[in-house]
């Protein structure tokens, strides 16, 4: 047999039929869905008179509009609200376990996923989200719909699928202190640029992914999109299964054996063909930050913000311009010592516990500059739960933090949780677009330590200092 | 509904790498329906904070009235994969936009509302972008571009999503026809997947 790549492996496995001259009807294994890019869906199957195929394949959370803000509090914005309500009402019309925020288990759904054991190898999994790649780090074919899309696998657990390329991205070597798997996925974003990836599915491999926990992994398989991909994906591992055994929705017993057995074999065979490779030398990073207004514009910590007047391609310059005048920075200086005014712990990115850890080992014994604003806002309430037990709620508390309710707040401040024009944040999440955590809002995407090292000092930092 | 042929003036924002986050900003998605998102479009590049038109946005310039092609920089429709942003824009009147490439969950979300996503060469995007307000056709069952000039250029599109605009076929009405084929597909899976109890 011809050897495969992974994504070849999962994709064979999952076909239903192929007709010629149309694309391929590709089972989906998991349905997660929130209250933003939903409703349109459900409306459709009320007005066709269908129902949702598998609601046993099917989970549900509030994470976008959802307050971050104490949940014993009135939601003050009836539009996000009735959204919520809505969401509540369509869950239970059609069958649908919802993590709603009365649960223990409510967070940002590709925080939950992961955590309670729904994501495993093999798997399809899609979402009406462009992060969904996240559930990538398992080994899983994880990728974001339009509503259309979530309308189609609600009514036959299916999608119409054309396959994609594999985009093989090796990283090698080991990463400095104070560099992290958020300053690896900037740097591939760096190099490839926001549309690199397009039309594929990366694969991260090397000894550096290999060495990388799960929740590092999740943070590089989630900025996939950033990249222009829609999925990418790790090849599952022993540090893989570990992590899965005995969370809640994970095979147990005979069936645990049954499924390992399975996941062993999907590693991508020897011989097996990539349409693109990228390495990158894992030793030679430095913390990241963006400048721009999208995450391709990112320089390494002792970098200087690029010039236009060096950038050959006019509509490129042009952008470069417009970019730096959104941000209102100079060209040929460094973004360190830039002062902020915001920094934003969380996000699908970097809200899981090992984040939250990281962004504490900073803070801890010190304070939030003064004119800083710092929000953390853990991924999920277990995440809190956790971050609680041990004492991280502390560290923030006493350094000057706030620190919130799960949810995906000032990544797109759809909930309230926002920047005001003309302020700068630190941001721990994935998109630095224009108005992106605020209208007018400027955001520098960076590692949970350069938001906790910014936070103290109140510019842009290079956490090594601090360390 | 059928997808008829293109004829119309042409507006150009030569900006590459348009995210979904400018063509509707996140605080416009809180709508549980499909109306009204018109209003949510390019929001922050064509108005200013009190609500007034921004008056060098070129979809405020008078020659706008009634394009239906939009001719964008590369990359259009990046980030998130809300399908607000097709919504939007074929709610505001745009029927195709032309670029050199499209973010691929944008380009499907396009699809799937009667907008139609055009990826012309270089040569021809150059020409477009030199071109404010003339008239271009757009032929999606021969898949060319009439350019200014008179040149007509071919486009690529997926044979079958071709298919179900020209066709107005219904996508979810032809995927439900195959439920003996998922059906099989599920009974011969029983046990080697995950159901979640």
């Amino acid at each position: 047999m011809k050897p495969r790549t992974i994504v070849e492996k999962i994709w064979d496995s999952h076909v239903v039929a192929e007709k010629p001259g149309a694309p391929a009807l590709l089972y989906i294994d998991l349905h997660l869905t929130h209250e933003v890019t939903s409703p349109q869906a459900f409306s459709t199957l009320r007005e066709r008179g269908l129902k949702v195929r598998r609601p046993d394949l099917t989970i549900a959370t509030m994470d976008h509009s959802t307050p971050t803000t104490s949940r014993d509090l009135p939601m003050l914005d009836p539009i996000g609200k009735a959204q919520l309500d809505q969401m509540t009402q369509n869950c239970k019309d059609f069958g649908i376990r919802l993590y709603d925020l009365k649960t223990t288990k409510q967070g940002i759904v590709h925080v939950i996923g992961p955590e309670q054991g729904l994501t495993q190898p093999g798997m399809t999994i899609v979402c009406g989200d462009s992060h969904t790649a996240t559930h990538g780090a398992f080994g899983a074919l994880a990728f974001g719909i339009g509503t259309s899309q979530v309308g189609h696998v609600f009514a036959t657990q299916c999608l119409l699928q054309t396959p994609s390329k594999s985009y093989a991205i090796r990283v090698e070597g080991a990463l400095k202190p104070g560099v992290s798997a958020k300053d690896i996925i900037l740097a591939v974003i760096a190099k490839i640029g926001i549309g690199g990836g397009t039309g594929t599915v990366f694969e991260y491999q090397g000894s550096t992914i290999s060495s990388l926990s799960m929740e590092e992994r999740m943070t590089i398989c989630n900025m996939s999109i950033e990249g222009g991909a829609r999925a990418g994906l790790v090849a599952p591992d022993d540090t893989t299964y570990q992590y899965i055994s005995g969370r809640e929705f994970a095979p147990k017993g005979a069936d645990w054996d049954a499924a390992l057995a399975r996941w062993k074999q999907l590693p991508t065979d020897q011989g097996a063909q990539y349409a693109k490779e990228l390495t990158l030398d894992a030793s030679t990073l430095e913390p990241m930050v963006t400048f721009g207004t999208n995450p391709g514009m990112g320089i390494p910590i002792s970098g200087a913000i690029p010039d236009p007047a060096s950038v050959s391609d006019p509509i490129e310059k042009s952008d470069l311009i417009k970019a730096l005048k959104y941000m209102d920075l100079e060209p040929g200086k460094q973004l360190k010592g830039h002062k902020i005014d915001v920094v934003f712990v969380g996000s699908c990115t970097n809200s899981r516990i090992s984040d939250l850890r990281a962004a504490a080992s900073v803070m801890k014994g010190r304070k939030v500059n003064p004119h800083v604003r710092m929000l953390v806002v853990p991924g999920s309430m277990q995440v809190k739960k956790q971050a609680e037990a041990e004492g991280l709620d502390k560290i923030f508390r006493e350094a000057g933090a706030d620190f919130r309710e799960a949810g995906c707040s000032m990544c797109l401040a759809m909930n309230g949780d926002q920047l005001e024009p003309g302020e700068y944040s630190v941001s721990t999440s994935n998109r630095n677009f224009e108005g992106r955590q605020g209208k007018g809002g400027r955001t520098f995407l960076a590692s949970p330590l350069t938001a906790a090292a910014s936070a103290v000092t109140g510019v842009v930092t290079d956490v090594r200092t601090l360390l | 509904m059928k997808f008829e042929k293109i004829e119309s003036k042409i507006a150009v924002l030569p900006v590459d790498n348009i995210d979904t986050d400018q063509i509707i900003p996140a605080r416009y998605l809180k709508s549980i329906s499909k109306e009204g998102l018109g209003e949510g479009l390019f929001r922050d590049w064509r108005l200013n904070a009190d609500g007034t038109p921004k008056p060098d946005f070129v979809l405020n310039k008078p020659e706008a009235k009634g394009v239906q092609i939009l001719v964008t920089g590369d990359n259009f429709g990046c980030g998130s994969s809300r399908e607000h942003a097709p919504w939007a824009l074929v709610q505001s009147g745009i029927r195709a936009v032309i670029s050199t490439s499209f973010a691929d969950i944008f380009k499907g979300n396009a699809l799937k509302n009667q907008l139609l996503p055009v990826v012309v060469p270089a040569d021809a995007h150059a020409e477009l972008l030199k071109s404010p307000w003339a008239t271009v056709k757009i032929d999606l069952a021969a898949q060319t571009v009439t350019l200014p000039s008179g040149r007509v250029v071919e486009f690529p599109i997926d044979s079958f999503a071709k298919q179900c605009l020209v066709e107005g076929i219904d996508e979810l009405g032809y995927m439900l026809q195959q439920e003996p084929a998922i059906a099989a597909f599920e009974a011969q899976r029983v046990g080697s997947v995950n159901t979640l109890r």
